[in-house]
């Protein structure tokens, strides 16, 4: 049995790390996943961990030598967030083309500028089409579950894709939380030794990493890519129901509250999905037939569940807690709705953009949101897709 | 040095004659001696650069030696990676504890000198057990002669171009050789590929040493200096001749120039050989920038020999 610890989800993610014990760690630390770095150097000059921990002189030389020692042949782990993942940018596209399942945890965090060092999901949202996973945590065991898990995930040889481990900045990654930490053996045990495909430093069969792909091979070896995200989807699944069976805590694409007989839904990410589950909860007491999905795989992106969850809802609201600018909505919001299109599920939404840079969402505006719901239910089209909460007009 | 020609000759092949660099090219030639410095088992990270594309087009390598490329400025990062790794698989004796694997990487000047400098000076620092080798042919060829921070004064580039108000490149090169001295790294030094007994016995020395090692290695490029793909090894000699590229080495801080030319000879010797610096060979302007290049070539030198304690 684990034990119940009380941790920042920064050093949630440190202990998972610890647990893993990967072969090479390369990082550059940033706010707010700073502490991950720093506890984890911790582990490492306490001889807790085997790992060659290389403290380099930027995020982009941090991916760079994590994608390399990848190559090389061994398990790589690191953390980031905002400007250190965009600097990351190029290199993250490399690590998903040369299929090296390294593990990134990212502390979600505004880009600049103006610069600002609190939560949003600009990094995550942009950092979508390098061809990485990307799971959202809601919490600190979240973050802790989906880094074990995403080691798992990304290593199965019918995956081998990067995976990040994305949760809140500061609202996850500073905050104090009962979390439950399992043994480590049984970690060890779960994720299980690293079985290298073709490593570099295998001396006596020398191969070719990274070579110039022309238009005569280039479209194959992406259209390999994109096929080993329909095999994502289903490792996740698989290591979701795994992960629970040894350890109680089962997971899957998504999470569906109340969903079944909703009316009215909101779809989120991260953080202020837990807040979304409270507002939930109270306005079904109130007989609100009222529900939350709450999405952990943004990519791949589940689309036909998501459709297939939402369809008999009459009204949905998608949170982006990030813009894209000169977009007709948020980035959740286009992927939702084109998923549903896709699926022939008529469900009328609107689009809420909330809590950019770090600007808090009080439980209020979650039964406003709600309330707007209504409206748009009751109208059967959004008058205006895109909203805005908690700004000043 | 430990190997005769003869032996060398007989090295195995790391880099096949299968390139598709151009004819004349200095690079193949640099990296071929650099590769036989060492005997032991050798992993190339390669920068994006001529290297790269004309030796790995895919399906097709040119290497017998696992080789891996990331990206244009990061070959320093990435040999940091690889050797992390090996480090790592070692001391958990996942890799034999007697094993000798050396690391190398090679980038062009562009990844060197210019976008991939805060990576080699990164990892330096840090202390990877690696060779960095830059292949220095003065400007980025790969990209149609545009100019480094290599590119050395009076240089017609694509980006500093010869025109009727300014002759070519109106700075000086940066002196990376020296920049990578400051990072007190074990070794140091500078060779031509014209010179194989020099080149592969710092190979050697630098594969040898505990620490990192840098070698920038002049390589010409009768594409983008504009000469006679015939005489590569003849004006890389000619840059020693003329004191432009000494040929020099520093270990642990103690400089040595390896070779002294008995008559220096004049700079328009190496220059004029070479199209980059036609326009320096007409009117009055073009003599004033000879003359500068003659003056900084003779400054430099003069410092190197204090520096090694010859002057």
């Amino acid at each position: 049995m684990g034990k119940v610890m009380p941790l920042e989800g920064n050093n949630a993610v440190a202990e998972a790390m610890r647990q893993i014990n990967p072969d090479v760690v390369a990082a550059y630390p940033i706010t707010p996943s700073t502490e991950i770095v720093q506890t984890f150097a911790k582990f490492h000059a306490n001889g807790q961990v085997d790992t060659n921990f290389v403290a380099v002189e930027s995020e982009h030389s941090a991916m760079s030598a994590c994608t390399a020692a990848a190559v090389a042949g061994g398990r790589v782990m690191n953390a980031t967030s905002s400007q250190g993942l965009a600097l990351m940018w190029e290199i993250l596209f490399i690590t998903a083309s040369l299929r090296q399942p390294v593990v990134l945890s990212v502390a979600n965090r505004a880009l600049s500028g103006n610069i600002n060092i609190h939560c949003d999901h600009s990094d995550g949202m942009g950092a979508r089409d390098c061809g990485w996973i990307q799971l959202y945590g809601e919490n600190a065991q979240e973050a802790y579950d989906n880094c074990i898990q995403a080691i798992a995930i990304a290593e199965r040889e019918d995956v081998r894709l990067p995976t990040m481990n994305c949760f809140d900045g500061f609202l996850v990654s500073h905050a104090y939380e009962l979390v439950e930490v399992e043994e480590d053996a049984a970690v060890k045990d779960w994720v299980g030794p690293y079985k290298a495909v073709r490593p570099l430093l295998d001396v006596k069969n020398p191969y070719t990493v990274g070579p110039l792909d022309l238009w005569d091979y280039y479209f194959e070896h992406k259209r390999n890519q994109i096929e080993a995200y329909v095999a994502a989807k289903e490792a996740i699944i698989e290591e979701g129901k795994r992960f629970g069976k040894v350890f109680g805590r089962e997971y899957g694409l998504m999470e569906c509250v109340d969903l079944e007989d909703a009316e009215l839904a909101i779809v989120a990410l991260g953080s202020t999905a837990g807040m979304v589950k409270d507002t939930v909860s109270e306005l079904r007491e109130a007989g609100k037939k009222v529900g939350l999905l709450k999405l952990r795989s943004f990519r791949p992106f589940p689309d036909a569940e998501i459709a297939a969850a939402l369809k008999n809802c009459k009204a949905v609201a998608i949170l982006d807690r990030a813009a894209s600018y000169g977009a007709a909505a948020g980035p959740l919001y286009a992927e939702v709705t084109s998923a549903l299109y896709a699926h022939k599920a008529e469900v009328p939404c609107v689009n809420m953009i909330y809590g950019l840079g770090g600007r808090e969402v009080q439980p209020e505006q979650l039964v406003d949101i709600y309330k707007a719901l209504e409206d748009v239910k009751s109208s059967g089209q959004p008058a205006q897709p895109v909203r805005f909460v908690g700004i000043r007009e | 040095m430990a190997k005769n020609l003869k032996q060398l000759v007989d090295s195995p092949v790391r880099l096949t004659g299968g390139h598709r660099l151009c004819p004349g090219c200095g690079e193949p030639i640099a990296v071929r001696q650099v590769l036989m410095g060492t005997d032991s088992p050798v992993i190339v990270a390669n920068a994006t650069g001529c290297l790269e594309v004309s030796t790995t087009i895919f399906p097709y390598t040119a290497w017998n030696v696992p080789w891996v490329h990331i990206a244009f400025e990061n070959a320093a990062a990435a040999a940091s990676g690889v050797e992390a790794m090996y480090e790592s698989l070692k001391k958990q004796g996942k890799i034999d504890a007697d094993a000798d694997y050396k690391f190398v990487a090679f980038a062009g000047d562009g990844g060197t000198y210019d976008i991939g400098f805060q990576s080699l000076s990164g990892a330096v620092e840090r202390g990877h057990n690696f060779v960095y080798v830059c292949l220095n042919n003065q400007a980025y060829m790969n990209t149609g002669v545009q100019r480094s921070s290599a590119s050395p004064l009076g240089m017609n580039t694509t980006t500093t171009p010869a025109g009727k108000v300014q002759a070519g490149k109106t700075k000086v090169q940066k002196d990376l050789t020296e920049c990578l001295v400051a990072h007190e790294i074990p070794y140091v030094a500078q060779s031509i590929p014209g010179r194989w007994r020099d080149l592969v016995g710092k190979a050697e020395k630098a594969f040898n040493v505990d620490g990192p090692a840098f070698l920038n290695v002049l390589t010409p490029c009768p594409l983008g200096w504009a000469c006679d793909p015939a005489v590569t090894a003849e004006i890389s000699m000619l840059a020693v001749d003329t004191c432009i590229w000494p040929l020099y080495e520093v270990e642990y801080g103690e400089y040595k120039v390896n070779y002294t030319p008995k008559e220096k000879k004049p700079v328009d010797e190496y220059l004029k050989l070479q199209g980059r610096f036609r326009h320096l060979f007409k009117g009055e302007e073009g003599a004033e920038v000879r003359k500068q290049i003659q003056e900084y070539t003779d400054r430099k030198w003069e410092q190197l020999l204090k520096k090694a304690g010859q002057a």
